[in-house]
């Protein structure tokens, strides 16, 4: 790797991204439209009390659903689109080492999840007032690291789509497993032994038991620092894995 | 002659396909070398393994004195790929300077290159907005901006008006003279005229390395393109007797 050709590889996928205005506009908007979607359905639905309110439980997670699902799309297609256009194979034939180009999109696209995050983050607290023990900046460096791991997750998986169709049809295959059995709907010590098992290997598991502390606990916990560590070191294995997928010579 | 590139028994296979049947050929230094030959005939499968991203089921390919694909190289070879390939959402100059700051170039370096190309009233226009011509000229400008030893050209020259050819012919040549060495391919049998050293496939064989001149004398015509339908009229006989 080559400081030098990283950030000018980070800049060039952020000027990119730029150049979308449509996109950047959808990045920021969505999920606020969402959350004032979930705030509008649960506002008049009672609360036990001592609990935290439907809300403040769903919208928690959904800061951390929202860089997943979409950087995981967005990889997904930025890579393979690298890849049909020929600009990678062309990158192969540069001095770019190919962690230059997979960091560049982790950086570049996990920053424009840090963005997508603190924006519907300040929302969710000041808008809707969403209520949390722990701080925001805990939600927002979570979000940042769900961001990254889904980068690193779109990068692998983008090598085994030939077509956008194919791209796209990788996100029901990878996301919904991970929402489904992350504990929102049932708490994972509730599921069936095999589903728990499930569960345990899947990155986003992790991340939810993480926001969950930070909704529980005033002050970071063990766990939370434990599940954070999970996420990233997944993030960091999706990358090697991307690296082992980019061959310079093909047929 | 010390030679830029030198291939020998080269054998590629593509899907099922034997593409090269056995090449040998070299380009020597500081030369523009035209590669041709009918479609399918395998130039941007050659091209490709002497960039070293082509798999080869047998022979060696030697660049600059390195195995082909060797990591050093990487910063020595410029290589322009057939269909045009640069970020159609960033600008003329924002894709030079990327490919620029890869090969530790600057931004002044990057922007005199765009306009070396002709493309310097383009320069802040999105690539995704340029007509077909001015496209391949960005990508050229990219493969040309590191100011590498051996420059890979495939068919740089396709869509570009007279005008526009004569000049990016010129530039050629003059990086040749300063001691650049140049692979093109060419569809254009005129433009096989203006190369030092030819060499013409057919069918994944190589049919004759040779200078225009001396390609003109053995065939006993003047004309370039009647000379390589003989040749390859020939070769075809031989094929099949
Ligand atoms: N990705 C591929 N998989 C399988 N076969 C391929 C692939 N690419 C090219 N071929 C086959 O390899 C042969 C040589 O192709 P190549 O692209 O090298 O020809 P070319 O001389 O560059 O043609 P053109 O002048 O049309 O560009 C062709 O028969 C082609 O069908
Ligand atoms: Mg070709």
């Amino acid at each position: 790797m080559n400081p030098r050709i990283l950030a000018a590889t980070t800049g060039r996928i952020l000027r990119q991204l730029r150049h979308d205005r449509r996109t950047v506009a959808l990045l920021i908007v969505v999920p606020t439209v969402l959350l004032a979607l979930v705030y509008f359905m649960y506002v008049d639905q009672p609360t036990p009390r001592g609990q935290p309110t439907v809300f403040d439980r769903v919208a928690l997670i959904m800061l951390g659903f929202f860089p997943f699902i979409i950087m995981f799309l967005v990889t997904s297609i930025a890579m393979l689109r690298e890849r049909t256009t020929g600009t990678l194979e062309r990158l192969l034939t540069t001095p770019l080492a190919k962690l230059d180009l997979l960091f560049g999109y982790g950086i570049a696209f996990g920053l424009a999840g840090v963005v997508q995050a603190t924006v519907a983050s300040a929302v969710a607290y000041w808008v809707f007032d969403l209520t949390t023990a722990g701080s925001i900046g805990l939600v927002i460096m979570i979000a940042a690291i769900n961001a990254v791991l889904a980068v690193a997750l779109g990068l692998f998986c983008s090598a085994f789509a030939r077509t956008e169709f194919q791209a796209v049809q990788f996100m029901p295959v990878v996301v919904a497993p991970q929402l489904l059995l992350c504990g929102l709907f049932v708490p994972r010590g509730e599921m069936a032994g095999w589903l728990q098992a499930v569960s345990d290997v899947l990155p986003l598991s992790y991340a939810v038991e993480a926001l969950q502390e930070v909704g529980a606990h005033a002050d970071p916990t063990a766990t939370m620092w434990r599940d954070v560590a999970i996420v990233a070191a997944a993030a960091v294995a999706a990358l090697v894995l991307a690296a082992a997928t980019l061959r310079r010579r093909s047929g | 002659m010390d030679d830029a590139v030198s291939v020998r028994d080269l054998v590629v296979e593509r899907g099922r396909r034997r593409v090269l049947q056995g090449i040998s050929c070299a380009v020597p230094r500081g030369t523009v070398t035209g590669l041709l030959g009918p479609s399918g005939s395998g130039k941007t499968t050659l091209m490709r393994a002497i960039v070293g991203v082509q798999r080869v089921s047998a022979g060696t390919v030697t660049v600059l004195g390195r195995p082909a694909g060797a990591a050093d190289l990487r910063r020595r070879v410029g290589y322009l790929t057939q269909a045009p390939s640069v970020y159609a959402d960033l600008t003329v100059r924002e894709n030079a300077r990327y490919f620029a700051a890869l090969h530790g170039r600057d931004h002044a370096h990057a922007d005199q290159t765009v306009a070396d190309v002709g493309l310097a009233g383009a320069a802040g226009q999105l690539v995704g907005n340029l007509s077909g011509g001015q496209r391949s000229r960005a990508s050229l400008a990219c493969a040309l901006v590191g100011d590498p030893e051996l420059v890979v050209l495939d068919e740089p020259t396709v869509g570009q008006d007279p005008v526009l050819r004569a000049d990016l012919w010129a530039r050629f040549h003059a990086m040749a003279a300063a001691g650049t060495t140049l692979l093109v391919s060419s569809h254009v049998m005129d433009e096989a005229g203006r190369c030092d050293r030819l060499l013409l496939i057919r069918d994944g064989r190589l049919v004759a390395d040779d200078t225009p001149a001396a390609v003109r004398a053995s065939t006993g015509v003047t004309d370039l393109e009647e000379a390589f339908l003989r040749l390859i009229k020939a070769s075809e006989q031989e094929a099949s007797s």
